[in-house]
């Protein structure tokens, strides 16, 4: 358990729903459902969540801290919305999930293989390396996230869709060198910093 | 007199990437439709639908208040338009965040002025289909057809960010109709009915979890297919690329022998307004569109 | 009517029936066979001319009664509308060409139709004559009202404030009622969001202050007689009785906690922390906004559990079967009497009641209903989908959660138990009835009388009104013990005219749905002492001056007649035999089919007015293959059903004629015997749904028709018929495709049984 981690289970004992309130993206609004299970229907991943949104919101309230935050159910989210759409509590349930997602991975509880947790680290360090996504950097990256071995296997398994992409233009061996970029770097750069500073600042606060 | 938007092109369009095609026939598109777009200059990534999880809540939105705050001094009087369901997403959603939470206004605002920047936040964000939808209409999209795109049968594909959660044009969630209304107006016959209209493709999970998004995808193609469509035509980026590049991949896991054209609208466009074949990015095409191909070449 | 019965007959052209009709042949028939002074057709008989026609002759003399062939008689009510002139309708339109193809093969008997209802209407006129009131009748503008809780004493300060005297009972010594030991109550207006203040006190105040307003406390009604208009009262208060008289009575006698003691899985019994709704409101009082503190030892509360469905929506022996209506709402609102007094005290700092409502079925009925539990939400309150297994004597809670299937306990300081409501509805006169004839009978066969018998015998009931009615001492009940109100048509309308429920005696349901009762209530109560000062009939034949009489010599003193009055309206004299109380009458003719030797009938609806029209059909010969099929069909339901059947053009069965009775109660089997020995092949009852869940108009009408169209059977074996020539059908308003279908259905049952031998 990291410190942070240790520190909220702490502070909010007994009370998930007022940590997930106070430190959550849209968190606020868990109280609100209603338990109709319309998301768990709707969702084109329904299958494959662990725990459906509807069962994430029934267990925060039934202080499963661990089994929410530790669960690979968030992952799951494509963002298609249809959720959201389709609410009649209208919670941004899709932003819930993402709230809760980026938690569990800020406090260090998210499981270690999780694909899509890895791909979307790389895909926000990709991006704000430069200021704009590299795709062809992200792609390598995406092969390589297991290890070299599987990395290798899975760039040749895609070396059609590889080169159908770069026939067509849709991909640049040259943005392997350098690639598209933001001018203003330090700015951008300093700009991130600075809110990512402020978050981590709230949630360290409300630790203690 | 033609008119101007802040454009906001997003990464996936540039030069060499995955949707830089999409560019090319939008910029065919507007010059038929005296449309002019005005790239906002030193825009950065929006952080997309997948930015999340690195990125938490503050960082996300500050990418995108940077954005508007560099399209309000470029272009003060111009709304935001972008051709990417995800970059048009995460700019309204940023832009609507900043204006119910003071906390993220704040904190968007000490973030800006660390790049030298600040925000009115006073700006509409639009998508391109909405520009077409609601300041074009279909009326002057037919007018400007020169070759109506008659016989060809087409599956508009609207799918998620291109309708939810904002909509388009007040239009209902389950059953959109401007995409075939747009298919329409340039000639061709739209499948109205078309049952996987806005069912999801996977997104971003394609990448990480391609089993589980190839699942999504074959029955967008499938009902295509069942309703005789000749192709498909989308609004969305990721729609296209998840529907055309991976169609190999999905006939090798199922068995299937998929092999249908994933278009643009902007694409369909350009052909029907008289535009070259490159004009209108056809050979960007992974799985050629044989039959705009030869409309192009009329 | 002691003149010569000149009858005018006039037959409409417009609407197509002059295309569709031979209408001179209709006139020749009215002359010839309906034997009327005159008949004459006009174009368009319903417009002013038209009219004026009519109007002309009556005033002339040269008619006294009115025969109108043209459309339904639920049509153009306005335009034939000839004061104290007996009228008769005869539906051509939607009763014949509306129904029938407008094809040449279908004209010979399109046409057959429309001659068979003329004779029908010439034959009924015969036997109408103005009915006019009864000179019983009074009126007295002062209203009674039972009981002093929020239903009460709303009726009583509307009733006040729309003129009329009221006298208000209330057997405790204060008003208020059961809203009276609330410390607040669910919000009535927007934004729905929090508990509002009962205005119990403010109402009894306005009351006090009233002039027109009487209030008997530490009273009860020890008697009560009469009828509508003028009703005999006498109020007991302890040792002094006194009388009074009122128009109309409503009856507000509330509601009573039901018995958690009989809860002990939920240990109630045994933990002082284990408690009910209302004991929740009696802790609220007392902490006033403050931290509410725990009976057993005093500690102010931190963790509180409400069960919703505390011994109620369960089957098991001795719950209650039904949802109370108001519970969960009430337990939101305790729940935030925790929060807001928490948040009050502790000012922003991180102090916090845990409230946790576990439900089955959230139901917060109401406009703001699901404002209200959003609310609740909102203020921190947790809602948890969860059955309670149990609840331990140190309110530790098991439940299974039902949205994570899986077992959970909360441990508490205070547990709540929505328990509901039972209605205080006074004495089951056909329960005990029905107990005291089981004894009677078993003794009688010198065989034991079952414990169960005997204890529900021994359970004391105190009557409310204490009536004097050979019926019964109380309002009839319907099912769970709740007072028999019509639901569907006529919420506040009891089985005794006059006499009015409100609130959760009728229903369960909660404060402001009561005062909203009371209302309507009222409304019902003041409509009911000005149309008996008329001597005119409640809805659903309202306005009307008929009222049933019976031919003395005739009769056997059998008493079906005041056995099977829905409404009480019919008491017998020392000798036994009936006696007609015009006021409480609803003049549904149940009476009337129910008399064995046909001594009842109305001034303008009897025996003869439908036996005789049944009777002019013209009946074909056997080998004519045109079968008759008799419909009996309820005005109130089914004919308006066939109506709209017919404004739809669905087609039925050119060989069928449908006669509207008043409710299927008052068709007597002599109708069908006749019917069926003068050669109909087949007759069709259509009336309204009977049972618990009835919408009969007349509340028993329907029910009782069918039990007597239950022993039709024999008659049908005696005369050698078979069983399927008579059907008795519920019919709904909206069954306007199944009414012609029903219809053709006879119709070929009769193509396959063959016709009637019965022929002449």
């Amino acid at each position: 358990m990291s410190d942070l981690n240790q520190a909220l289970a702490t502070k909010y004992k007994g009370n998930f729903l007022k940590e997930v309130i106070d430190n959550v993206e849209e968190g606020d609004m868990v109280q609100m459902c209603m338990q109709c299970g319309v998301c768990a229907g709707s969702c084109p991943m329904g299958p494959h969540w662990e725990h459906t949104p509807q069962k994430i919101f029934m267990m925060i309230r039934a202080n499963k801290r661990e089994e929410v935050l530790a669960s690979d159910s968030m992952w799951m989210c494509t963002s298609c919305y249809n959720c959201i759409a389709r609410c009649p509590r209208e919670l941004p349930i899709t932003h819930i999930m993402h709230g809760l997602a980026t938690y569990a991975k800020r406090l260090n509880l998210v499981p270690k293989t999780q694909p899509t947790a890895k791909f979307a680290q790389l895909f926000w360090n990709n991006l704000t390396s430069k200021g704009r996504v590299n795709e062809l950097k992200l792609g390598i990256s995406l092969y390589f996230m297991n290890g070299f071995g599987e990395g290798v296997k899975t760039a040749m398994a895609n070396q059609k869709l590889g080169l159908n992409m770069l026939k067509t233009k849709r991909m640049a061996i040259n943005e392997a060198w350098g690639g598209h970029s933001v001018k203003d770097k330090s700015g951008f750069h300093a700009m991130l910093k600075k809110a990512a500073e402020i978050e981590s600042d709230s949630i360290e606060a409300n630790s203690k | 007199m033609s008119k101007e938007y802040s454009f906001y092109p997003g990464c996936s369009s540039q030069s060499g990437a995955s949707s830089s095609n999409y560019l090319t026939s939008v910029n065919a598109m507007c010059e038929e439709l005296d449309i002019k777009l005005n790239t906002i200059d030193d825009w950065n990534c929006c952080a997309a639908s997948i930015g999340y999880a690195g990125g938490g809540e503050l960082p996300r939105v500050s990418l995108s208040a940077r954005n508007i705050a560099l399209s309000e001094k470029q272009h003060p009087e111009q709304d935001i338009v972008a051709t990417c369901a995800a970059c048009w997403l995460a700019t309204r959603e940023a832009s609507e965040r900043i204006k119910e939470s003071t906390k993220i206004k704040e904190g968007t605002g000490l973030a800006l002025k660390e790049a030298g920047l600040e925000m009115k936040n006073d700006k509409n964000v639009r998508h391109m289909v909405e520009v077409l939808v609601e300041d074009i209409g279909m009326a002057a999209i037919t007018d400007k057809v020169k070759k109506p795109l008659e016989g060809l049968k087409i599956a508009g594909y609207v799918g998620c960010q291109t309708n939810r959660p904002f909509g388009i044009d007040g239009e209902s969630f389950e059953n959109p109709q401007y995409l075939d209304n747009m298919v329409e107006a340039v000639g061709a016959e739209p499948i109205r009915s078309y049952e996987k209209k806005v069912s999801c493709c996977g997104g971003a999970l394609a990448f990480s979890e391609p089993d589980k998004s190839f699942n999504l995808i074959k029955p967008i193609l499938e009902s295509a297919m069942d309703n005789g469509a000749d192709m498909i035509v989308t609004p969305c980026p990721v729609c296209q690329m998840n529907t055309e590049v991976y169609q190999d991949k999905i006939n090798e896991k199922f068995g299937t022998n998929f092999n249908i054209p994933v278009v643009y609208y902007s694409t369909l466009m350009s052909v029907a307004f008289g535009r070259s074949a490159a004009d209108s990015a056809l050979n960007g095409q992974v799985i050629q569109a044989e039959k705009l191909n030869a409309i192009a070449a009329k | 009517m002691a003149d010569e019965i000149k009858t005018g007959a006039y037959i409409c052209k417009g609407c197509d029936l002059g295309n569709r009709l031979n209408t001179d042949q209709l006139e020749m028939i009215a002359t010839r066979e309906g034997r009327v002074a005159s008949a004459k057709s006009h174009d368009f008989l319903c417009g002013a001319e038209g009219v004026k026609m009519i109007q002309d002759d009556l005033d002339s003399g040269e008619s006294n009664r009115v025969v109108i062939a043209a459309c339904s008689r639920r049509a153009k009510t306005d335009a034939f509308n000839f004061a104290g002139v007996p009228m008769s309708r005869v539906n051509l339109r939607e009763g014949v060409i509306w129904v029938r193809p407008d094809e040449d093969e279908a004209q010979e008997t399109t046409q057959e139709m429309a001659e068979d209802y003329v004779r029908m209407g010439c034959a009924e006129i015969k036997f109408m004559s103005t009915p006019k009131a009864s000179e019983e009748q009074g009126t007295n503008r002062h209203v009674l009202v039972v009981g002093g809780g929020i239903t009460g004493m709303t009726a009583a300060i509307e009733a006040a404030r729309a003129g009329y005297q009221v006298s208000l009972v209330e057997k405790t010594d204060a008003l208020g009622g059961t809203t009276g030991q609330l410390y607040k109550r669910a919000p009535t207006r927007a934004p729905y969001a929090d508990p509002e203040d009962t205005g119990v006190t403010e109402l009894a105040q306005m009351l006090e202050d009233d002039d027109k307003v009487t209030i008997y406390l530490n009273s009860i009604l020890s008697s009560s007689d009469g009828a509508p208009g003028r009703f005999d009262i006498e109020i007991t208060t302890g040792d002094a009785t006194q009388s009074i008289s009122c128009g109309s009575i409503i009856q507000a006698s509330g509601q009573t906690e039901f018995d958690a003691n009989q809860l002990t899985e939920f240990s109630y019994a045994d933990a002082p922390d284990v408690i009910t709704q209302l004991e929740m409101e009696a802790l609220a009082k007392a902490a006033d906004g403050g931290p509410v503190k725990r009976p057993s030892d005093g500690k102010e509360v931190q963790n509180v559990v409400f069960v919703q469905c505390a011994g109620q929506r369960s089957d098991k022996e001795g719950h209650l079967s039904y949802c109370s209506g108001h519970c969960c709402n009430t337990s939101i609102k305790q729940a935030m009497y925790l929060k807001d007094n928490a948040e009050a005290a502790a000012e922003g700092s991180s102090i916090d009641v845990q409230t946790t409502i576990l439900f089955t079925d959230l139901r917060t009925p109401g406009a703001g209903g699901e404002d209200f539990y959003r609310s609740g939400q909102n203020k921190g309150v947790t809602f948890r989908k969860g059955s309670v297994s149990g609840v331990s004597a140190d309110a530790k809670v098991s439940f299974s959660d039902l949205i994570l299937d899986e077992d959970d306990t909360i441990d508490a300081d205070l547990v709540v138990l929505a328990t509901g409501m039972i209605p205080n509805s006074g004495r089951n006169n056909e329960r005990e009835d029905e107990l005291a004839a089981q004894k009677t009978q078993l003794e009688a066969e010198n065989k034991e009388v079952p414990q169960e018998i005997l204890d529900e015998i021994a359970i004391p009931v105190e009557s409310i009104l204490n009536l004097k009615y050979r019926q019964g001492s109380d309002l009839p009940q319907l099912v769970s013990g709740f007072n028999d109100s019509h639901f569907i048509c006529f919420p506040y309308e009891t089985r005794r005219t006059g006499i009015y429920a409100a609130g959760p005696t009728r229903r369960p349901m909660d404060t402001q749905q009561a005062q909203e009762d009371a209302t309507g209530a009222t409304m019902k109560a003041i409509q009911a002492i000005e149309n008996a000062g008329q001597g005119m009939a409640a809805h659903p034949r309202a306005g009307d001056l008929s009222y049933p009489s019976f031919r003395k010599e005739g009769c056997t003193q059998c008493k079906r007649c005041m056995m099977e009055c829905p409404f009480g309206a019919i008491g017998f004299d020392e000798k036994g035999f009936p006696e007609y109380n015009e006021a409480r009458c609803r003049r549904c003719g149940t009476c009337m089919g129910a008399c064995p030797v046909r001594v009842i009938s109305f001034e303008n609806y009897s025996i003869d007015s439908v036996g005789q029209q049944i009777k002019a059909c013209d009946i074909p010969d056997e080998f004519d293959e045109k079968p008759r099929l008799l419909v009996l069909a309820c005005e109130n339901d089914a004919y308006p059903a066939l109506d709209m059947a017919a404004q739809n053009r669905f087609e039925y069965s050119a060989f069928v004629r449908v006669v509207p009775v008043r409710c299927l109660g008052s068709v007597n089997t002599i109708w069908i015997t006749d019917a069926l020995n003068s050669g109909y092949d087949g007759v069709v009852l259509m009336g309204c749904k009977k049972g618990d869940d009835y919408q009969c108009h007349f509340v028993k009408g329907s029910e009782m028709a069918h039990m007597r169209m239950s022993k039709i059977a024999d008659t049908l074996q005696t005369l050698n018929l078979e069983e399927e020539r008579v059907a008795v059908h519920e019919v709904a308003i909206t069954d306007i495709h199944r009414v012609p279908e029903l219809i053709n259905d006879m119709a070929k049952t009769i193509d396959e049984i063959g016709m009637s031998p019965f022929k002449f």
